[in-house]
């Protein structure tokens, strides 16, 4: 027992520095500070750019026609007061929502399906890799006809854009699953329901979450153009793609470029959501 | 064979193997790949069984067919005289009373350590949920796991992992524990407390023990019985029985009579590896 005991661990000792508040890590995290330069440069050669091209003359390629990052600062403190730009984001929030959860609600549990049960995979599997290839844009023209209205067209483009990336990552997940898991609970007792409750789905989990960082991002490339194809016409309007469309018909490059930067803006931000419920729901990452 | 496992005169567990005239071919319609032609074991109760030879000898297939985990195609498998596969029934039902241990490591790592010993009594229903768990973290601290008992097997040592992998397969009250190069691939120094460790957990619970190695020094150190194993097919080639006495600790590694029964088991093995080498150069060419 001497042997073994004197493996244990000891208590970790006592801090020997104050823990520092977030603000103040960062500030002193040299990324952060290559990170700022970073944007800051790319800010500044694109204004030296446009001022080339404004105050000199100069006809330089790409940039002559780019509204320098000033006059997009202030089309965006002008935007940023209209209601209309944040109902842009509540109507492509929405859609995207809406596709990206019926994807993940169907998504998941067929993909599942398609792991667990070899019958349900001869059957299903065939249709579905004939129907992926197919690219998301391409139902738009056949999603307007078959569904009654506008939003259900988007909302049903958006949500096959997930579908087939979400499907895919949680069927590589589950048949990857290391056999010696399946195994090690087998020999200790587990019935079908703990082998797929326990172990394939807490073992899927982290390509689950893989498909969902995946599948937002296609979400939003999909309602963005489905947005400008469709919703530049009649009852459903809106939305930061129809945004960007719209300003385009207007001739304001300077509230395309707000548009666009929207977009990203919004990316990273449902990325960063999907990271932080993927950090809560498996603590065991963390580790890594 | 007896006498100094249970010194105390208690009753031995039970968990007798006998494996009969065993044959294994691989893709018997096919290429016809013999693993395992007729190999024959007695494991008492309670014996440490080490089974040494060269790689891809069939070791591990008569680890499998032993645990349930892949069919035979000859003879049979006996646990306790009850029959767990033979002519009739190929593939032996999967029980909580054989447990392996496998290569790489098997704990969950969606689940902490505790949650890990626990798994096993929590889906047979054996306590309640908080029972189970509360036994768990007492078994964990039986070993010396006590204070990395809520840790992930990602956050702690491969030693640590492995041998809450041995508690985990332990606390089932298993006959048989089927260990499959447990310690492969670790340093001198950890595979040294490792195997102090187990023999410590060996003789709390005298469970039988198929334990399958490369390390012809460990096999003796660890084993009541050494079965050094031919290279494919698998058969018995030599059988060695070792009487060290136990407890064992590591004094035991620098005597005079551990020197020598190496040295038995060395010839035996180092004839095989080669063949085994040959062969592999063989199937290279």
């Amino acid at each position: 027992m001497s042997a073994v005991t004197t493996l244990e661990p000891a208590a970790p000792p006592p801090p020997a520095f104050r823990r520092r508040s977030k603000l103040e890590r960062t500030l002193s995290n040299a990324a952060f500070w290559r990170g700022l330069v970073g944007l800051l440069a790319f800010l500044l050669i694109w204004q030296a750019g446009g001022f080339l091209h404004t105050s000199l003359g100069l006809e330089v390629p790409f940039f002559s026609k780019l509204p320098a990052p000033t006059a997009v600062a202030g089309a965006a403190s002008e935007v940023v007061v209209q209601s209309g730009y944040w109902m842009s984001w509540v109507e492509s929030v929405k859609r995207v929502m809406a596709g990206f959860l019926i994807a993940q609600l169907i998504g998941i549990p067929f993909g599942l399906a398609l792991a667990v049960n070899r019958y349900f995979r001869d059957i299903f599997f065939p249709p579905f890799e004939i129907l992926r290839p197919i690219p998301p844009l391409a139902w738009v023209p056949a999603a307007l006809i078959f569904w009654p209205t506008n939003e259900m067209s988007i909302i049903f483009v958006t949500f096959l854009g997930a579908f087939f990336t979400i499907v895919i990552n949680v069927l590589g997940g589950a048949r990857t699953i290391d056999v010696r898991y399946l195994r090690a609970a087998q020999s200790m007792g587990a019935n079908q329901w703990h082998l797929f409750s326990r172990i394939i789905l807490p073992g899927t989990l982290p390509s689950i979450f893989t498909g969902a960082a995946v599948g937002m991002g296609i979400t939003w490339n999909v309602v963005l153009a489905a947005e400008m194809v469709s919703g530049g016409g009649s009852q459903s309007g809106g939305g930061l793609g129809f945004f960007i469309w719209s300003s385009y018909m207007g001739g304001s490059m300077e509230h395309i470029i707000v548009g666009m930067i929207s977009i990203g803006i919004a990316g990273y931000l449902s990325s960063a959501l999907i990271r932080v419920i993927g950090e809560r729901v498996m603590p065991w990452r963390r580790a890594f | 064979m007896q006498s100094h496992l249970n010194p105390a005169g208690a009753a031995p567990s039970k968990g007798a193997i006998s494996i009969r005239n065993v044959t294994k071919v691989y893709d018997p319609d096919g290429a016809q790949v013999m693993a395992v032609d007729n190999c024959s074991m007695e494991i008492a109760p309670g014996e440490v069984c080490m089974i040494v030879g060269p790689s891809g000898c069939g070791k591990t297939t008569l680890l499998n067919a032993i645990a349930g985990f892949h069919s035979i195609t000859g003879g049979e498998i006996l646990l306790d005289g009850v029959p767990l596969c033979g002519a009739k029934k190929p593939l032996a039902d999967q029980g909580s009373d054989r447990i392996v241990v496998f290569q790489n490591g098997a704990l969950f790592p969606w689940k902490t350590l505790a949650e890990n010993v626990a798994y096993g009594p929590m889906v047979q229903g054996r306590w309640p949920k908080a029972e189970c768990i509360e036994r768990a973290r007492t078994a964990l601290q039986e070993a010396g796991l006590g204070a990395v008992a809520d840790k992930y097997p990602g956050e702690v040592s491969s030693g640590m992992a492995r041998r809450a992998e041995i508690v985990r397969a332990l606390i089932n009250e298993p006959k048989v524990l089927l260990l499959d190069e447990p310690y492969r691939a670790m340093d001198a120094l950890t595979k040294q407390i490792m195997h102090e460790a187990l023999l410590e957990m060996y003789d709390r619970t005298k469970v039988t023990i198929y334990f399958i190695t490369h390390d012809l020094e460990e096999a003796i150190f660890l084993g009541d019985r050494v079965y050094v194993m031919t290279t494919r097919p698998c058969r018995v080639k030599k059988v060695i029985d070792i009487n060290l006495p136990r407890p064992r600790d590591y004094h035991t590694l620098t005597s005079e009579a551990f020197r020598l029964l190496v040295q038995e088991a060395d010839e035996a093995v180092h004839e095989e590896a080669i063949k085994a080498f040959q062969a592999g150069e063989r199937e290279m060419a």
